[in-house]
């Protein structure tokens, strides 16, 4: 299925409860508030003709700068593929600010975890739910979220001191 | 002493530290594991030890000249990330390389397909203790770099792939090289292949080691070679082929144990797949424009530039002004050495783009890594690491 046509079927099955929606160059996605994102990401998965079994990617924008100045000023971006038909599809939720919380996906799909660890560590988005919401990339001391837009891209944060345990209180949450 | 002695003996639970330099990581990583004896009771990964920081410099930066830092992702095979980052923008701008530089394109990528592959194999044999295979793969290796640097000067980070197309055409007689390299595999394949794969001592390292099964595949967003290991069949090449990968005759191997060995025998054949694309791209190679003729685009030769009103004034409005995006987004994905490299970029209609995002496949393969050690001995985690093929450069970005 063509991703115009998944996203028509998703807004009518989800009226009311979708911010915006878009296309560009042959991709749809649309945008929902953090609240919907689990219950819309369940019927994705299970619907007859969509199957979205496969999460590949999540992803932070900070749309502080942006010229459309949305409400918003985060967006976490999560591409969807299906196995069985080899179809793409983009859902993003807008996060007012880093005070509202996502839900986290680690119970739907493993790789939520690192990923939304990564989203945390860069811009400082919560997801509620999570076990392990700790920096992934960047020092435990490291002060600020490093790809946010009011990160100064030339600042330098002098980190040296090793982190002696990384083991986490379950074995699933590692 | 008496054997009866043995049920009083106390023994703690030991915690052991590999890496972050330690030899069998190949990069810079972090496992910690806890220890009953030789088995792994609990194991956790830290990573972050290579994090440059590549989102925030490619947002910060033309998207024409992001093509060098795309390279130092995956090391391993560089060229390959430079020619996604290219079609990406290709993708957000809207239009398409020209057909001869798409074929140089599948040739390059491969060419990087087979340099990662046969990086992985030697490498992670050394760890097994087989150090002969590494001189052969590694020796062969050499080969691809020095079409490389007949190609363009540089042997690893060649800087070649171009907005557009690729910077320069590709000399006479460099195919005809290439084709002699690609006959030459065999002798290499068949050498490696044959003192491993039915060594007693590599099978029994390697066999049931670092198991990932087909669910824990899809739950943990696995792609790539290990996808492919575990009995799922699913290569982009082949799904959603670009670069006009769909005219070219070649096979998706599948393995289906999941294990080290899998993984490892998995890439001998996906070699030698790589070398039946590039033997037909070199064959079919088609005339043409190696980069497109947009002057908006790509740079426009030097004679025009010097001698042309119109070649200075677009070769001034590219370096100075960059190339016009329209605002948009695009998330676009292409097979790498180790599964679905994607990039997300968010255009806001200015000279370079607003969000970067890569979908490195390492990050989501080693995701899943302390989970498949756990149970398993201290000298698999060398067998299983080396066979997922963790390019810090990526995981980190």
């Amino acid at each position: 299925m063509d991703q115009t046509s998944i996203a028509s079927k998703v807004a009518e099955q989800f009226a009311g409860k979708i911010v915006s929606s878009g296309e560009y160059a042959g991709q749809s996605f649309i945008t929902i508030n953090p609240p919907q994102l689990v219950e819309i990401l369940i019927w994705l998965k299970s619907e007859q003709d969509l199957k979205f079994d496969r999460l590949m990617d999540i992803g932070g924008v900070d749309l502080i700068d942006h010229p459309s100045e949305p409400d918003h000023r985060f967006e976490v971006v999560y591409q969807l593929l299906s196995f069985e038909y080899r179809h793409r599809f983009r859902i993003k939720v807008a996060v007012k600010d880093d005070t509202v919380p996502v839900p986290s996906l680690w119970t739907m799909w493993g790789m939520a975890n690192w990923m939304e660890r990564e989203v945390f560590d860069l811009f400082g988005i919560h997801f509620e739910g999570h076990p392990n919401m700790r920096r992934i990339l960047c020092h435990e001391d490291f002060e600020g979220h490093a790809l946010r837009k009011d990160y100064p891209i030339d600042k330098r944060q002098t980190l040296s001191r090793p982190v002696a345990s990384i083991m986490t209180e379950k074995q699933e949450w590692a | 002493m008496s054997v009866g002695n043995t049920p009083e003996l106390v023994t703690d639970k030991l915690t052991l530290n590999i890496g972050p330099s330690h030899p069998i990581t190949h990069g810079t990583l972090r496992i910690q594991v806890q220890l009953d004896g030789e088995t792994i009771e609990r194991a956790a990964c830290e990573i972050g030890y290579l994090h440059r920081g590549f989102e925030k410099q490619a947002e910060n930066c033309f998207y024409q000249q992001v093509i060098p830092f795309a390279e130092r992702l995956n090391y391993m095979g560089p060229v390959h990330n430079s020619n996604a980052w290219c079609y990406a923008v290709e993708q957000l701008l809207g239009i398409e390389a020209p057909p001869r530089a798409q074929a140089i394109r599948v040739v390059t990528s491969e060419l990087a397909r087979i340099m990662d592959h046969t990086v992985c194999l030697g490498t992670n044999l050394v760890d097994l203790g087989a150090l002969t295979n590494f001189w052969y793969l590694y020796g062969y290796r050499e080969k691809i770099n020095e079409l490389f640097e007949e190609l363009c000067g540089a042997r690893m980070m060649v800087n070649y792939p171009r907005i557009g197309g690729v910077m320069e055409d590709i000399p006479e007689g460099w195919l005809e090289k290439v084709k002699e390299v690609m006959t030459e595999m065999d002798v290499v394949i068949s050498e490696v292949k044959g003192l491993v794969a039915k060594n007693r001592i590599f099978l029994d390292r390697t066999r049931g080691v670092g198991v990932i099964t087909k669910e824990q595949a899809i739950s943990w967003g696995i792609t790539g070679p290990t996808l492919r290991a575990c009995g799922l069949d699913y290569d982009i090449r082949k799904q959603n082929p670009y670069w006009g990968y769909e005219q070219y005759d070649f096979e998706v191997p599948v393995y289906n144990n999941g294990d080290t060995n899998d993984r490892m025998m998995i890439r001998f054949d996906e070699m030698e797949q790589s070398r039946r694309i590039i033997l037909q791209a070199a064959d079919k190679m088609p005339d043409g424009l190696f980069v497109s003729d947009d002057t908006r685009i790509s740079l426009p030769e030097k004679d025009k530039v010097y001698n042309t009103m119109e070649g200075l004034i677009s070769h001034f409005k590219l370096i100075m002004h960059g190339i016009p995006v329209d605002a948009g987004e695009v998330y676009s994905v292409t097979e790498g050495g180790n599964g679905e490299l994607g990039f997300y970029i968010v255009s806001d209609g200015g000279p370079n783009a607003y969000r970067v995002r890569v979908r490195p496949p390492c990050f989501a393969n080693y995701s899943v890594f302390p989970h498949i050690i756990v149970g398993s001995q201290v000298a698999d985690i060398a067998a299983a690491l080396g066979s997922i093929n963790i390019i810090a450069g990526e995981l980190d970005r």
